[in-house]
């Protein structure tokens, strides 16, 4: 393999990587707070896309971004407020069924939106031809912006939970929920919160990555099943793995093709995402005691 | 009295107008025709436009006093480009609804799955799909409208030996459409003195391909790339390609005919190659050619009503509603066999993918004059000249 061909893949595999990390970052969020998984992350991924190419017909981009950043966060916030806040202690099976007809809902009310077409958010930079030259390799500007983001993003979250109380009311709740409320911690506001955390970033990832893939109405499911893949694999709750797994699995990903036909670049995900479940059920880099605590 | 001697004559003679004349009203019957298309999922470019141009159609003929007298009744299912829920809507269809044809569905996959379910339920299946296997080898009530896809194979080969291009590169998306012209593909380029050096198959809900276009860029012997699909992704390859800063002509199947994928690949579709039906060309065809008519009504009529560029897989809708209609027309009759007969016999049926001479060998009734090549130019499909 020759040293151009090698960064290509890299780069090819570091921007698959980077879309899922940002995907699986909003299910983490979620999980932690609340112990289930959201399989509706992918329709926000999904809305953030469509609501911004919407609102960028008169709107300039990044103003249509941050509205339609703060549209889906309103939405997140109405789901968990309409179908998971009145729920008395349900469990892990009935939230998880809840949200996978929630993202079932959200698709279909897409489809009568949006309808069945393609559409995508101009390139930030450039057009759909540019590219930017880094060592030996062609790599569009919009790849940048996705790993930009996702690295903001996870800078941004790490602050935020480690440093200001909110962010540290939210650990407390998903380290302990009954102890976090009797210190007086609204656990209830704290999956809201949560959900729109979720939201918000899913919909910014959809934004930076509608260029490159283009969103439909039933794009986001796809996102979603790499997504917690990447989250499974870097052990579910921990963001910074999640980029990690991310970045990992899309390199295997790309490197794959070297070696196997294209057609099998997911059975390669799911393969790695069953050898972790049969393994490692914890993840690559989650602690086996931390996870025997959690219901699911 | 005389007034009401002359009015009582009047009413009677109306009633026994009516009376000669209401089993003639009674008698007009209404046809069901069923039609299987992906308005949604990731056909949808190609069963959005055929389930609208349908309707528009059905409307009008049903507006114009219907077929002989006879009204059409449609029944539209959406398969969301599955082919399990086309094998159900199929049997459903055919059992339940004893429609008289099947429209659809728009995918060769979804197509192939029903063929035989069409064959023994003996009903018209008039598919929008691509595919040649669907009438090779010809099944009795099994017809397809749009162009055949080793005819579109052999125009982009002649155009390839005219550009002195001898080894390319495959791409196909692992659709029933992508694959049949993958094969078609490696299996022709023989005949005309061309290599495949590579091939590779896509998902169909595949989000970016740069890692594939890497591998294949690294093979310096590659002079063209051919891509085969009918979802966005063939927007993407395009895109990948040239972000990888490769100057490589990129040939694409007919299944490149709608705009809406120029408008998603942007700049990086200035260029491609394609062969396709002359409806994405009908302004700038000249009078004499003898589908302009054709081509600049529909093109009218689907743009006004829809706001929306009219496109070929449109078009494939429209042949199929109305090889029907005009074989029912000739058969004089609703009775599935005569309308099977007829269909097969249709000839110099003008419509939107060329002239229709059916035979009983010939189920798609086109030859290769119905492609056209044809590239992009600021964003416009315009006619290829060398």
């Amino acid at each position: 393999m020759t040293s151009e061909l090698f960064l290509q893949y890299l780069f090819a595999g570091i921007t698959y990587g980077s879309i899922y990390a940002i995907v699986a970052i909003g299910f983490n969020i979620i999980y932690n707070t609340t112990g289930i998984i959201n399989f509706a992350q992918g329709e926000f991924v999904m809305l953030g896309g469509m609501l911004s190419i919407s609102l960028h017909t008169f709107l300039p981009l990044p103003l249509a971004i941050a509205i339609a950043v703060i549209i889906t966060m309103i939405i997140g916030a109405l789901i968990e407020i309409i179908f998971i806040r009145w729920l008395e202690s349900p469990s892990v099976l009935r939230m998880i069924i809840i949200t996978i007809g929630i993202s079932i809902l959200i698709r279909e009310a897409a489809l009568h939106v949006w309808g069945e077409g393609v559409r995508s958010l101009p390139y930030f930079n450039g057009n759909e031809i540019s590219s930017i030259r880094i060592l030996s390799t062609n790599v569009s500007p919009q790849v940048l912006w996705v790993i930009g983001v996702c690295a903001v993003i996870v800078v941004l979250l790490s602050l935020f939970f480690k440093f200001t109380s909110l962010g540290q009311e939210m650990r407390a709740c998903s380290s302990n929920r009954l102890a976090a409320t009797l210190c007086g911690i609204n656990t209830k506001n704290m999956v809201t919160l949560s959900f729109m955390l979720s939201a918000a970033i899913g919909a910014l990832a959809g934004c930076v990555v509608s260029p490159i893939t283009y969103t439909q109405y039933d794009s986001g499911t796809g996102l979603a099943i790499k997504g917690f893949t990447v989250a499974v694999l870097g052990g579910l709750g921990n963001s910074m793995a999640a980029v990690s797994a991310g970045l990992l699995l899309g390199i295997i990903e790309a490197f794959s093709i070297d070696i196997v036909p294209l057609a099998f670049q997911d059975a390669i995900s799911i393969s790695i995402l069953l050898i972790i479940l049969f393994v490692r059920p914890h993840g690559l880099f989650g602690s086996k005691e931390a996870a025997g605590l959690k219901e699911f | 009295m005389k007034r009401f001697f002359l009015s009582t004559v009047t009413i009677l003679s109306l009633w026994a107008l009516a009376l000669v004349a209401l089993p003639g009203s009674l008698q007009a019957k209404e046809i069901k025709v069923g039609a299987i298309l992906a308005e949604t999922g990731g056909a949808s470019f190609l069963g959005g436009p055929e389930g609208r141009t349908i309707r528009m159609l059905v409307d009008k003929i049903n507006a114009d006093g219907g077929i002989n007298g006879d009204t059409i009744k449609l029944i539209i299912k959406d398969s969301g480009a599955n082919p399990e829920k086309a094998i159900s809507f199929a049997k459903q269809l055919i059992e339940e609804e004893n429609v008289l044809a099947i429209l659809g569905p728009s995918t060769s996959g979804e197509t192939m799955k029903i063929k035989q379910i069409c064959e023994q339920g003996k009903t018209i299946l008039l598919s929008c799909a691509a595919a040649e296997v669907i009438v090779d080898p010809v099944a009795q009530y099994v017809f397809k409208t749009p162009q055949k896809d080793s005819f579109a194979v052999k125009k982009i080969y002649m155009e390839m030996n005219k550009l002195g291009i001898s080894k390319i590169a495959v791409l196909a998306g692992n659709t029933g459409f992508g694959k049949a012209g993958k094969g078609q593909l490696v299996k022709i380029a023989p005949e005309f003195g061309i290599e495949v050096v590579a091939t590779e198959v896509y998902d169909k809900k595949a989000t970016d391909l740069s890692a594939v276009i890497a591998k294949i860029k690294a093979n310096k012997d590659i002079q063209a790339v051919v891509n085969w699909s009918i979802v966005p992704a063939q927007a993407i390859v395009a895109k990948n390609i040239r972000q990888a800063g490769w100057d490589v002509p990129i040939f694409q199947s007919h299944g490149f005919g709608n705009i809406k994928y120029v408008e998603a690949a942007g700049a990086a579709a200035e260029g491609i190659i394609f062969p396709c039906g002359r409806l994405l060309v009908a302004d700038s065809l000249p009078d004499s050619n003898p589908q302009k008519t054709v081509l600049m009504q529909y093109k009218h009529d689907y743009e006004t009503k829809f706001s929306e560029t009219a496109s070929t897989f449109g078009g494939h809708g429209y042949d199929a509603i109305m090889i029907l209609t005009e074989a029912i027309k000739a058969a004089g009759s609703t009775e599935m066999e005569k309308v099977r007969s007829a269909i097969e016999n249709l000839q110099g049926f003008v419509g939107t993918g060329g002239v229709f001479n059916f035979t009983p060998a010939d189920h798609n009734g086109l030859d290769m004059d119905s492609f056209a090549m044809m590239t992009v130019k600021d964003g416009k499909f315009v006619l290829y000249e060398n």
